[in-house]
């Protein structure tokens, strides 16, 4: 919808940080990095795969914005950002309630159907 | 007792919701297909009713819904065929938006499977977007109707029941 962009003048951000979320390998990254911020060998660790994987995974992670890098120029943490995953997660919860409130009253009618089967 | 709606989004162009229902499976799929009830929850936006709705229920039969606002005015139609059709389990249809509803281009597939669950059923519905940005668009018109409709309005909503 028009309106829509009135609002959120880029819809391609949030584009990128739903691709960014698709993939779960990128998914357990920010898992661990909720609980503190790491350096790429401690976030390759518990992953069967390369560390240049694990770079790959960061590069896309980093481009929406969902990490950051530290400036401590010999292992470069990385730290979670909050913030486009909080506006992800209102997109979902606002097409949730949407859907929710037509279930509400689906629910009530079941209720309905249940007391006088026809 | 969770009845709580789950909308997940498992790749760039995929809807995924999950929902119980405290009713039997047959209950719950005459609910969600045939006209006579699907008008009665099926509204959009608080405000909206489901003023159409003809479904011919039979493989590759197409069906018409059609929703108005507050005002009376037709505000969103949506159109499509039925895929798959395996009552009381499971069904596929292509949806299409021809008014209303975001930038969409192109039609989306949409597979309903009912499970039974004991006495309860579990839905899950599957939304297949032609692209991502058509998926983007359509969980961004969730956003603008949130919006609109501020959360005090939902809130009266769900406490009504």
């Amino acid at each position: 919808m028009n309106k829509t962009r009135t609002r959120s003048p880029a819809p391609d951000p949030l584009s990128q940080t739903f691709a960014a979320l698709a993939d779960p390998t990128r998914r357990s990254i920010l898992s661990r990095l909720a609980k503190g911020t790491a350096t790429v060998a401690e976030l390759a660790k518990p992953f069967a795969i390369s560390q240049p994987a694990i770079s790959k995974h960061l590069k896309v992670l980093e481009k929406a914005g969902l990490i950051t890098r530290g400036r401590d120029a010999q292992c470069r943490p990385r730290a979670i950002e909050a913030k486009p995953l909080k506006e992800a997660d209102e997109w979902l919860e606002n097409y949730r309630k949407l859907w929710e409130a037509n279930f509400a009253r689906l629910d009530d009618l079941l209720d309905e159907l249940k007391a006088n089967p026809s | 007792m969770l009845k709580q709606l789950t909308v997940t989004t498992p790749s760039d162009r995929e809807i995924h919701m999950t929902r119980d229902f405290d009713a039997p499976r047959q209950l719950v799929w005459d609910a969600m297909t045939k006209p006579e009830l699907l008008k009665k929850w099926c509204f959009g936006p608080p405000g909206w009713s489901m003023t159409k709705c003809e479904n011919d229920l039979r493989v590759g039969g197409r069906y018409v819904w059609e929703w108005s606002n507050a005002e009376g005015e037709v505000a969103m139609r949506m159109t499509g065929v039925n895929r798959e059709y395996d009552p009381p389990s499971r069904s596929v249809r292509t949806e299409c938006f021809e008014f209303g509803c975001g930038p969409q281009a192109g039609e989306q597939v949409v597979t309903m499977e009912l499970r039974e669950d004991g006495p309860r059923t579990v839905m899950t519905m599957t939304l297949v977007f032609p692209s991502k940005e058509a998926r983007d668009g359509a969980l961004q018109s969730g956003m603008a109707d949130g919006m609109n409709m501020g959360y005090d309005r939902l809130d009266e909503i769900l406490a009504e029941k």
